[in-house]
Parts: C-alpha cells; structure tokens; sequence
C-alpha cells in the first residue's frame, strides 16, 4: 500500500459494529440481483413473440420438417425422459409413461403430419379464400402428473401450426419438463424453425405464472392442470382454452360382456396408476352383472375391499374430501400396506364398495390414482342418474364410459350425462384422449360449456391456428380469380434470425443476398440431415411401426 | 418538497416548474447553455425531453419520439427499465455512493460480474464516473504499464472530452480548450494498416485506443481483419491495444462486446453509458493482468470520489444481467435481421439519394448524398416521431441505434415513420434546400 496517501488514522466503527450490523445483499428486501424467476419468464415471451412473427411466415414444407424432426427427436427420449419423469415427480408407471411419451411425440405426427395447418385454401364456390394465422405466443401450462406427454404434445400442436410456445410446468415436475420442451426445441431450431420458438420456463412459481398470464405479449393461453390454474388463465384477460378436471363415472351394464369390460377397466385404472384425468373414479354396475363383474375384475388383478378396508384406505388417501397429494400415482399395493391390508403382489387396483354417491364421500371424488369405487344400481337408468351425481361433485364436460351392448342405453347416457365425450366398451384413460378411439389424440381435454371452458373436444392443432377469411362479393357478377400457384409463405434458407454478420463482411464474401443464400442453403440442409437423417435408422423406423400399430391403431384415420 | 409555483397550464416538476416551454428555452439559454439550446432549436429540433418511458421520448409539447439516438447507448434497455429501476430503488435503502477507499461490496460484486462477461485476458476492474475519465485511466495504466507517452488513435476518433480522452479525438473539440498535443497523440486515418504500422514502428507508442466502430464518425466499419491487424502491430511493437467499447459493447452488435466478434482479446476495455441502465452513472475499465500492476504497485494511484459509485455498480449489475440473458441476444439477432432487411427496402425507392447502409447488429450508419444530408434526415425524422442523430464528424452519415429491447410492432413503426422521413429528407434536399435557419444553424456550428 503507497504512502502517498494521507489518511487520517481515526478509530472508525469498521464494518459494523458487531457481525449481524450490516446485512449482506442476500438479506436485503427483494434485490433483485439474480437472474431467473419472473423478469427472465417474461423476457423469453418477448423473445417467442419474434419467433411467432418469423414463424408465421414458414411454408407448410419447412412446417413438416420441423414437426417432424421435433417428434423424432422426443420419440427417441421417450424412455429416459419417462423414468426421470417418475424420478421427479413420485408418479405413475415408467413404461406407461413411454407409451404416452412416444404417441405424444411421433404418435401425434403419425396422426397430424398430413394435415396442413398452413397453406391457404380456396373455396371457389363460396369464392372464399381462407388463409391459417397462428395464434402466436402460446403460453402452455403443463401439470405434474403427465409431464413429458403433456409438454410434448404441446410442442407438436405447436409446432403443427407455426406457433411459438413457452412452457410454463408445474414446479413439481419443472426438469424433466425443461429437458422434454429443449430436446424438442433443439431438434426444431436445427430442422430450420425459428429461434425460441420453444422455450421453458425453468423456475415456476405462482407469482411467475400469474405474470406471464397477464402479458399482453401472450396470445393464447392453453391450461392443463388444477382448476385454481385453470380459472386463473380464464380470467387472466387474454383468450384461454382451459380445461376443467375430471371424475369418470364408468357404467356397466347388464348386457355388458363383464369379462371384456373388467379387462377394460382395469387396463385403464392401472395405466400410468391413474395419472391420466380420464382415468375411470366410480364403477356403476347393474345389479344382474354384479357378481359377474367383481369376479373377473379379481380374477385381472382388483382387489375388492371390506367395509373396514375401504374406510381405511379411504383414511389414508384422503384428507377430508381432499386427494393426498403424496399418495398421486403410486402402486396399488402401497396404498393397501398404508391402509394395513395384505394383497397379493400382482393387485393393479384397489376397488373400494360404496352405497351412495354424494358429496361427503371422498371416495366418489377424483382419484388419481388406483382406487376405483363401486356402487351398484337396480338399473342402466339409475345407473345414468348414478353418473350425473358423480359429475355433480367434480368433472362436469370432462368425460365418462360406459361398457353395453345396447344402443338405446348408450344413447340415454349420452344425451344425459353431462360430459363432451363417451368412451364405450374401452377404456377411459386411452380412450377419451383418443389414443383407443377415432377421437383426437390429445393430452387435453375440452370440457365444453358445462365445465367452465370454450374448448369442448379433444385439443388438436386446429384449436391453435385461427383463418383470415377473404370474401369476394356473392353476387355472380363479381368474379374471383384463380390463386392457384400463389403461396404466401416461405421456405427460410437459413437460421432464423441470421445471425447478424457485419454489413461489409456480408459484401466482403460475395455479393449480399448471393452471399446470404449460399451460406443458409448448406446450414440448412445440414441442420436438416443432422436431425431427421442419422437418428432415423431402420430400427427407430421398426420400433416406431410396431409402436404404432400397438398402441395407436385406432389413431392412425390415413 | 413543494413546487415553485402552481404553475396551472405550466410545467410542474415538483421540485421546479416553468410557466411555458419558451419561458424554459429562454432560461436554458440564460442559466444554461445559449448555444447548444440555440443550435437545437434552429436545426428544426426544439427538443426538450419530459417524460420517458421505455424507448419513447415526449417533448414538453407531449410530442411522442421513438428514440433511436439512446445517448449512445446509455438508453440500450429503454428508459427507466422497470427492473433497473427497481433495482436500484431497493438498494437505496441500504446503499449510497459508497467511499472510494475502501473494500467496497457493490464495486467487488461487478467487477466479478464484468469479468466473468468479458473477453479472455482481462482480469481486474477499475472505475471511473463516465466515459471520459474511464478513457483516461486506460491511458494513464498503458503509459505506466510501457513507461511511454504516446497513444495513437485515429482520424475522427471520440474518445471523451476529459483531459487525456480529449487528446486522442478530433480538433474540433481539442483546440477550443487549447488541449490538442499532436505529439502525444497522433492520429492516424481509420482502416489504413500503413500509416498505423509507421505509427506504431518507432516503439514509442504506448497504446493504440480504437472505438470497435467509430461512432461519433457515423459507424464506418473497420475493414475485415483490420482490426486484428492493428493488435498484431500492437504486439508487434510493444504497444497496448485498448479497446473503446463505449457505444459496441452491451449487445449492440449481437455478441455482449463487439470486440469479441473481432475475435480480440484487447490488454484493456472501457464500457461506459448503458452499462447501468441510464439510471447512474458509472464507466469501468476492464484490464489484463500485464496492465493491472499499479492496482497492487500503488492502489491510490488513480482517485475519483464518485468513480465507482456503489449504486451505480448495483444498477450495472443488474442492466449487465438484463444484457446477457440468452433471450436479449436471440432479440436482437431479430431485430438486426428485420431492422436491416427494411431499411434496404427503404433504400431501394430512394439509393441515389440513401447511398449505403453500414450495419453491425443493430449498430447502423445511415449514408446520405449530401455533405449535411444526416441533418435533413434527423430533422424530418424529428418531424415523423423519431428522433436520432446526425454524426458530429461526418454529418453525412445518421447514427441509427434501435434498442436492444425493441419490440417488434415498435420495429415496424420505427421503419414506417422512418421510410417517410427519409423520402422527405431526400426531397428537400434535392429541392429548395428548405429552411434557411437550419443551414445557418448549422454553418454556425462548423
Ligand atoms: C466511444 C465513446 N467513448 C467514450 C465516450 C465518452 O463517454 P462520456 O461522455 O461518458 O465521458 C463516448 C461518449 O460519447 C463515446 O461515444
């Protein structure tokens, strides 16, 4: 230290009087020093509303491509991303969830990737021109219990229809959700989409989501989970497709096979233990196929409960009428040795016998997990006045099933229970989400006007993109002329955004937009090689096949 | 705190008011500073800002600017970002300039920050209160780091107006205060590797101080390779290379420092304006550890009172953190891409009259074919709700600085309001050569 400075050697306080006088910045009020939380949220919608604008421009080509290459890439993460998913979050089944996470990824291709989101269409009749505009800025909150599936088929949805999203998930499952969404995003911004196109919310938190809600930047706001959530987006002020939750009633007939429908309704009870909102809560059998149906439900793999059992489960997975969240997802068989009953190893369900359905039985409220409750009925149509009461305490638009072989029952339940869709003799959980019925494939479920949201079927790309309608006048007198050979949009041939080279050195290379185009044109086509050729073997190629003959047969409409 | 007057229709700021924007003009040429108030007023610019908000300026009229001029940067964020504000609000309630002398929290906390962002080789922070005097301490480490005098720069440079800074620009601001010293600091012509190597080859030369681009000369870009040419020479001859980041750092040109697109580690780097938010003021110089010996030879050696003043340290951290999140850099990547591909629109309706386009990121010299055309432009730009500013140095050239933030309407607006401005400008300067008082405002000025 240099002497040439005079200083007064006075006695001063030095740093505080005691340690604890002076607080750190970390004890300060709120500095925000840090990166992270809400500013940066906000800051990747400012980023994902250049992209919508770049994005919306593509051609439906490039469009394919990017869906493609996005699908494949989540396809080929689909088991490790399923077992941290479980890892995470406590719930569900892994393989169960490859299942999900593979027909989320290229599953939802296979369904939507020949349909154009994009391209204008002529109507020469009505002389109507309908050109697609995506909505743009997609905010999309993702639950715990799916979080992989729901991010991805987000994403697909997403990409399908050349919107930008940024994926706000549930805290519980917040890394594999930001592992899902950016292997997605890589595979999409190397295929030639938009950068930030896909983005992720890293640190959610209420506060975080409340404001991205309410940014006039956000255009469509697209709600899978808790009500709370759900309202929240309805009534954040910008246009929403929230979706309410479920509380299947299953009914069971005396024409059913009960054989088929134990098979069913148990399939879907255990899937992924529940997890999946159309996952079937109360069992409502006539009384003539009772014992029937209890037999083969045992014989698969239930185990029916004693009053005293039921009580006991009943304790130990409810607090109140209030789900445990703890208990979301597990095994059968931990939830029975919590409630003190000895099961066998191979028990997928417990079902739980109840008199009456009403509100202060918890076990006719939503279960998502594999505890299915019971009731029996003298007939179908007490049966049907059986479901309405369940919809009554929760679930109303969401969903219900019903295993019969009798069109005028089925027809009494659907034109009686209030619910948007009706799974019959199938399961609900792949059922109602399309995945084992011709309905859309979908990991969100329209609950229509009676439960609270403007989204009433399957949520499907189309729901995503919105139609600038260009009419001519009706008389025949005006004339519209042919657009064939014009196409708005375009095939980027290059990184979106460039990235911002000098002006000179631009000039310096070639001439400008010679120079541009050359450079972009082999970036591109390597982006593109990177992602859709190496990882496509053959046995992908196989493994996809096989998995979509398996498991979305019914899916594939061609 | 109480106004000075309930002023009714006039201007009340609380703590001062004015009855009238001509009464305020009049008192700023009184009090103020006639002839910088005169100039603006007869170039067709009346300027006077009230409110600001984001990337908009309001006159006192309520006359709405999209200001793209930013104080050269200092507005980067926009004004007042929320989160700056914030921020420093906060730490007023436990911090307040700090004292120059000791350890201090905030000043260490950013200049680990600093590092951290910087180019490889840097490795410790000194801070002045502005650009200027961060100008000089460069100059003073490099004289003391080589034990020489001399410090090149070139033609046209700006550096600052303090004392060592002021050597290193143009005559223009140094013979006013008879503070040009040619010996010391010759200048050399820009992009011209010749008469830098002859500079530079008599091993007398302490540093060569370059602005990445020169902004104050209408942003010509340096050369592919000239500017690692002048490091090379730098080495070569035993001189500092300093690099004037001032106006290219902080993302302007799509990379967080400008000189890093160059591929240059340089022995010593200034920032200054936006580093924090426009909210405090604070410069810091970034230097090796070769340059970094009289920190520990002599910590005394250089004292500023207010030099590192912690709430600006506070402000920088957190308009630094703002700066380098991955989200502001693919922003601005965007708006480079958009803000240029429409201004070459523009310029295909008019290329006789808007000659060139220099772009880096979203750093741009507009050129017009007129000795004075910047001026033309900046005034009916003025007129359409933009204001930017002409090049002190080449007056042919606009300085043309959208924020890093910008959004993408605004981006859209900017270039509609710009393509008129410009389409007037080229008329009135092929035409009439308009008002008369502008050109002797402007003649005044030369
Ligand atoms: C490149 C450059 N360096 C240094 C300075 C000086 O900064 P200040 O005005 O804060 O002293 C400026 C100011 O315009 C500048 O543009």
């Amino acid at each position: 230290m240099s002497a040439s400075f005079s200083s007064r050697p006075g006695p001063g306080p030095g740093p505080a009087s005691g340690s604890s006088g002076v607080p750190g910045i970390a004890s300060l009020p709120a500095m925000p020093l840090a990166p992270g939380g809400t500013p940066r949220a906000l800051a990747m919608v400012e980023r994902a509303e250049w992209a919508a604008r770049a994005f919306a421009r593509y051609d439906i080509a490039t469009v394919r491509r990017i869906a493609h290459a996005a699908a494949l890439a989540g396809a080929a993460q689909a088991c490790r991303l399923a077992e941290e998913a479980v890892r995470e979050t406590g719930f569900g089944v892994v393989e169960h969830k490859v299942v999900k996470n593979e027909s989320c990824s290229i599953g939802l291709w296979q369904a939507y990737g020949d349909h154009d989101y994009v391209s204008p269409r002529i109507d020469e009749q009505a002389k109507i021109l309908r050109v697609p505009r995506p909505a743009g800025v997609i905010l999309a909150l993702t639950p715990s219990t799916n979080p992989v599936a729901t991010t991805f088929s987000k994403i697909m949805f997403g990409l399908l229809t050349r919107n930008a999203i940024v994926i706000s998930p549930h805290p519980y499952a917040a890394g594999v959700c930001a592992e899902a969404a950016t292997v997605m995003a890589q595979a999409a911004v190397a295929a030639g989409a938009p950068d930030g196109c896909v983005q992720v919310v890293t640190e959610p938190s209420v506060p975080l989501v409340d404001a991205l809600m309410a940014s006039s930047r956000v255009s469509l706001i697209v709600a899978t989970g808790g009500t709370a959530m759900v309202r929240a987006a309805h009534s954040s002020g910008n246009p929403a497709l929230g979706v309410g939750p479920g509380n299947v009633p299953v009914l069971v007939d005396a024409t059913a096979d009960p054989g088929a429908a134990a098979t069913a309704i148990l399939d879907s009870k255990a899937f992924d233990n529940s997890v999946l909102c159309t996952n079937e809560s109360v069992l409502i059998v006539v009384e003539s196929v009772a014992d029937a149906l209890e037999k083969a439900l045992t014989r698969q793999g239930a185990h029916l409960t004693s009053p005293a059992e039921t009580d006991a489960v009943r304790a130990v997975i409810f607090d109140g009428d209030r789900l445990r969240t703890e208990w979301i997802g597990r095994e059968a068989t931990a939830i029975a040795a919590a409630a003190g009953i000895r099961v066998p190893a191979r028990t997928r369900v417990l079902i739980t016998p109840i008199d009456l359905v009403v509100p202060e039985e918890a076990l006719a409220h939503e279960k998502l997990l594999p505890v299915l409750a019971l009731t029996r009925v003298p007939t179908a149509e007490r049966g049907i006045d059986v479901a309405r009461a369940v919809l009554r305490i929760s679930g109303q638009g969401h969903s219900a099933a019903i295993h019969s072989r009798d069109a005028a029952t089925v027809m009494a339940f659907g034109s009686s229970v209030p619910v948007m869709r009706i799974s019959v003799n199938v399961g609900n959980s792949l059922g109602s989400s399309g995945f084992h019925t011709n309905l859309a494939p979908t990991m969100t479920i329209g609950t229509g006007f009676t439960g609270r949201s403007a989204l009433t079927a399957n949520l499907a790309p189309e729901h995503l993109v919105a139609e600038t309608q260009v009419a001519y006048g009706s008389s025949p007198a005006t004339p519209m002329p042919s657009f064939s050979g014009l196409d708005p949009w375009y095939a980027p041939d290059g990184p979106v955004p460039q990235y911002p080279v000098a002006s000179n050195l631009d000039d310096a290379a070639s001439g400008r937009s010679a120079g541009r185009g050359a450079e972009h044109a082999s970036a591109s086509s390597a982006g593109a090689n990177g992602v859709a050729g190496p990882q496509e073997s053959d046995e992908l190629r196989d493994h996809l096949r096989r998995l979509i003959v398996e498991e979305l047969r019914a899916m594939v409409k061609g | 705190m109480t106004g000075t007057t309930s002023s009714g229709a006039g201007f009340d700021y609380g703590l001062f008011s004015f009855a009238s924007k001509d009464e305020m003009l009049r008192k700023s040429q009184e009090f103020w500073n006639p002839g910088k108030t005169q100039f603006w007023i007869d170039s067709g610019v009346p300027l006077v800002i009230d409110r600001r908000e984001g990337y908009f300026l309001y006159d006192m009229s309520g006359k709405r600017l999209i200001d793209v001029h930013l104080n050269g940067g200092t507005y980067n964020l926009g004004h007042r970002h929320p989160e700056v504000v914030h921020t420093v609000s906060t730490a007023m309630q436990h911090f307040d300039i700090g004292n120059h002398h000791f350890p201090s929290l905030a000043r260490t906390a950013l200049a680990e920050a600093l590092i951290a962002s910087a180019p490889g080789g840097l490795t410790k922070v000194i801070y002045g209160s502005g650009g200027g005097e961060a100008i000089d301490i460069a100059l003073k480490t490099a004289r003391h780091t080589t034990q020489k005098r001399k410090i090149v720069s070139i033609v046209k440079a700006y550096h600052g107006h303090t004392g060592l800074a002021v050597g290193t620009g143009d005559e223009r601001f140094s013979q006013l205060f008879l503070a040009d010293a040619p010996e010391d600091f010759p200048h050399v012509p820009f992009n011209d590797l010749d008469a830098m190597e002859q500079a530079l080859a008599g091993r007398d030369v302490a540093a060569v101080i370059m602005e990445t681009i020169p902004a104050t000369y209408g942003f010509p870009l340096p050369n592919p390779g000239y500017l690692r040419a002048v490091k090379q020479l730098c080495e070569r001859y035993g001189a500092l290379y300093i690099a004037d980041e001032v106006q290219t750092g902080l993302m302007r040109t799509g990379e967080l420092w400008g000189i890093t697109k160059e591929g240059i580690e340089p022995d010593i780097m200034v920032t200054g304006k936006g580093i924090s938010g426009g909210l405090y003021p604070i410069a810091c110089v970034l230097v090796n550890e070769r340059s970094a010996g009289w920190l520990t030879q002599d910590g005394f050696g250089h004292i500023s009172t207010f030099g590192g003043a912690e709430l600006g340290c506070i402000a920088a951290l957190k308009a630094l953190e703002i700066t380098s999140r991955p989200e502001t850099r693919s922003r601005v990547h965007y708006l480079a891409d958009v803000i240029g591909s429409g201004l070459r629109r523009i310029q295909d309706t008019c290329p006789d009259w808007f000659t060139g386009i220099r772009q880096n990121g979203v750093i741009f010299g507009l050129e017009f074919d007129d000795p004075q055309g910047a001026k033309y432009v900046m005034k009916h730009l003025y007129e359409n709700g933009v204001w930017a500013i002409f090049s002190t140095l080449d007056p042919r050239v606009l300085q043309y600085k959208p924020g890093i933030l910008m959004s993408p309407e605004l981006a859209d607006e900017l270039l509609d309001r710009t393509a008129v401005a410009i389409t007037k400008a080229a008329r009135e300067a092929a035409g009439q050569h308009g008002s008369r008082a502008v050109r002797a405002g402007w003649e005044g000025r030369r």
